[in-house]
């Protein structure tokens, strides 16, 4: 935290939560006394080996981990050019993604603080079923706010979340999808900071949630890069992820920063297409500016109005984007592209009569990437995709997309 | 008048100053312009006039209505400064109270430039702490334009005083944790952050969230320099049949609430 007497004083470049020019901490000064508290809480337990020996010990034998790596052959030989394709298996995680991972060092660092009370926003409903996770686990009250439109979308997410014991408040506000849970879910915290610790889902939101989001998740790719490495003999030649608010694909990218020659691909929503207006490509097709906290890009018009995203994938529909994936985009570290609901859709059908493994419409879009990565690549390549989550609770919307249901057209 | 002037002019009357908050651009461009002047006429000393904005995380759902009616009008940044050109032209003085962004994506220069040229008295940004105004605290300098942050009841003493320093024409105080909107009852802790922050700063210090009618104005007006209502004027807007009679009923709420803050 930069205080300063003059009032003209600039962050200094190394600032905490900067990632160049992005991230920083854009809320209302109500909110800096639990965002420093938060950051101090997560700086002494980062130093207390009590705190990564409860958190090892929970990821090991609650969640499950380390998840596997599972090379999908099929799915490489008939969708993939050739290339061979290694999928990271969080789809494995308990409660079906790697938000858990996340969740539980949060919940952690609640009980930590002394606060009794935890509020999370989620989109698809993966983050709002493993934060209702871990609070039932903890015995925290636990309050998710949901877009009206994602509800829907999500149905089964609902049920699960409140048979956890979580309360689940539909936002009707704005476009009533992700982006609006998070404006609800920040409006409760101001409210009711003293008793609430507010578990962010994503690598998005004011410093020091980027940062902290980030590490929690950053075992997917300490894990994996060693998996691959025995696997293969190898690093990959490239990784890939979907990126919505970016945390899994964070996650696994982190512990290949250093790796100069593999190659990271973050696969963003591209809707009906990022020509058509209607996405949620926010880095490919989108602008600096300040959203929920921190300064990323963003889908905005000309007057800093946040644009509505489109996915068919509630996970990955968010306008935004965390601070350190534009930052890795700026730098050319990372690359981002944008891969179509039908391309997603074609590969979400392939793994799963391939390789027998129902992936998330999120992850689907990882797949679709790997696709395209494959036929560049050609049939030498390694590629290491993040399976972020299964897709049970995509059956419904993809037996829509494929006409499955009863009285639907073939 | 500048803003640091009128608090002045009030506080020798021996009252606390009135400061009234309308979103531009509701119920139209031209509606909004004449609620708040029918405010001024009334008795509001100080206008806020709010840059209706997509993800507003600080109100609650009074004006989250408005300004989500206003944008689907297609309000944008030029119309409100020209609302504040229009209100600035009574004399009063007129900050826009605005979240980051749109302020961002105008351009910080251009923006403080535009709102100087249109007569505005500066800015209130409520989600911008002085830890992250490093372009605009310089550029608001320049144009000779008032900054006004936030302190809450959460605000450490060091970050209050950190705060105090980069205001200009006045201090908001928040008096409660929590988001826009009218309450039963003023937060208890507003007075204690008052007196905290009068402790290191000579600048008046106004409060404001859950403001709506003269009792309360009247007791916020006991220990602060001055008065912020908001919500308390856009509801009888949201509710009125027509402009010209939500103009009036502003009004009505405007001169309640100038009792108020002559009965300290």
């Amino acid at each position: 935290m930069c205080v300063s007497d003059n009032p003209s004083a600039t962050l200094p470049s190394d600032a905490p939560g900067r990632f160049g020019p992005y991230g920083g901490r854009y809320v209302p000064e109500a909110l800096v006394a639990a965002l420093d508290e938060l950051d101090r809480e997560y700086q002494a337990a980062v130093a207390d080996p009590a705190f990564s020996t409860e958190l090892d010990g929970l990821l090991k034998s609650y969640t499950g981990r380390p998840t596997p790596v599972t090379e999908a052959a099929r799915f490489g030989a008939e969708a993939a050019a050739g290339a061979r394709v290694l999928l990271k298996r969080e789809d494995l995680n308990h409660t079906g993604s790697h938000k858990i991972n996340n969740v539980l060092g949060q919940a952690l660092l609640t009980k930590r603080i002394g606060k009794k009370r935890v509020i999370a926003e989620t989109g698809a409903g993966q983050h709002g079923v493993a934060t209702a996770t871990a609070a039932a686990l903890m015995g925290l009250e636990c309050v998710i706010y949901m877009g009206e439109e994602d509800t829907r979308r999500q149905a089964l997410n609902v049920a699960r979340m409140e048979l956890l014991g979580a309360t689940v408040v539909p936002v009707s506000t704005g476009s009533r999808t992700l982006k609006d849970a998070i404006n609800e879910a920040l409006r409760d915290w101001v409210t009711n900071v003293d008793t609430t610790n507010y578990v962010f889902g994503t690598v998005a939101g004011p410093h020091p949630f980027p940062t902290l989001v980030r590490d929690l998740q950053r075992i997917i790719g300490v894990e994996a890069r060693q998996q691959v490495l025995e696997l293969t003999g190898k690093l990959p030649n490239a990784v890939a992820a979907c990126v919505g608010g970016g945390s899994n694909a964070i996650g696994i990218f982190h512990a290949f920063i250093d790796d100069a020659d593999v190659a990271l691909y973050g696969f963003e929503a591209g809707g009906d297409g990022v020509e058509t207006g209607r996405h949620a490509a926010t880095i490919s097709a989108g602008t600096p500016g300040v959203l929920h906290g921190a300064r990323s890009y963003l889908l905005q018009d000309e007057y800093g109005q946040t644009i509505e995203s489109h996915s068919i994938s509630a996970g990955l529909d968010y306008p935004g984007v965390g601070p350190e994936h534009s930052w890795l985009r700026d730098s050319g570290r990372a690359h981002y592209r944008s891969v179509t609901d039908a391309e997603a859709m074609e590969a979400f059908r392939l793994l799963c009569r391939t390789e027998g493994i129902i992936p998330a419409i999120e992850s689907a879009h990882a797949l679709a990437g790997a696709r395209h990565l494959g036929a560049e690549l050609g049939p030498d390549a390694v590629i290491l995709v993040n399976l972020s989550g299964r897709g049970d609770k995509d059956v419904d919307t993809a037996a829509r997309w494929f006409g499955l249901l009863e009285g639907d057209a073939p | 008048m500048t803003t640091l002037a009128v608090f002045e002019k009030a506080r020798a009357e021996g009252r606390a100053a009135l400061v009234g908050y309308l979103p531009a651009g509701y119920p139209t461009a031209d509606g909004a312009i004449d609620a708040l002047k029918a405010m001024i006429d009334a008795g509001v000393d100080v206008v806020e006039v709010g840059l209706p904005y997509s993800d507003p995380l600080m109100d609650g759902p009074v004006i989250q209505a408005a300004v989500e009616a206003a944008l689907r009008q297609g309000i944008n940044t030029r119309d409100v400064l020209r609302t504040v050109e229009a209100v600035a032209s009574t004399g009063a003085p007129v900050l826009v109270m605005s979240y980051w962004n749109p302020i961002d994506r105008y351009g910080v220069d251009a923006f403080t430039r535009d709102l100087a040229a249109a007569g505005g008295a500066g800015a209130i940004t409520p989600d911008l702490i002085p830890d992250e105004a490093g372009e605009w605290l310089p550029a608001a300098r320049r144009h000779d334009l008032d900054t006004v942050f936030l302190v809450a009841p959460s605000s450490t003493d060091e970050r209050v005083a950190f705060t105090a320093d980069a205001c200009r024409g006045f201090v908001y105080a928040a008096s409660t944790m929590g988001v826009t909107g009218t309450r039963e009852q003023v937060g208890d802790a507003a007075a204690g952050l008052v007196e905290r922050t009068r402790r290191v700063t000579d600048l008046p210090v106004a409060v404001g969230l859950g403001v709506s009618n003269a009792a309360q104005a009247a007791q916020v007006a006991g220990f602060a320099d001055g008065v912020i209502v908001g919500s308390a004027f856009v509801r009888p807007l949201l509710e009125a049949d027509d402009a010209a009679a939500g103009a009036r009923a502003v009004a009505a709420v405007a001169a309640d609430l100038a009792q108020g803050v002559r009965q300290r």
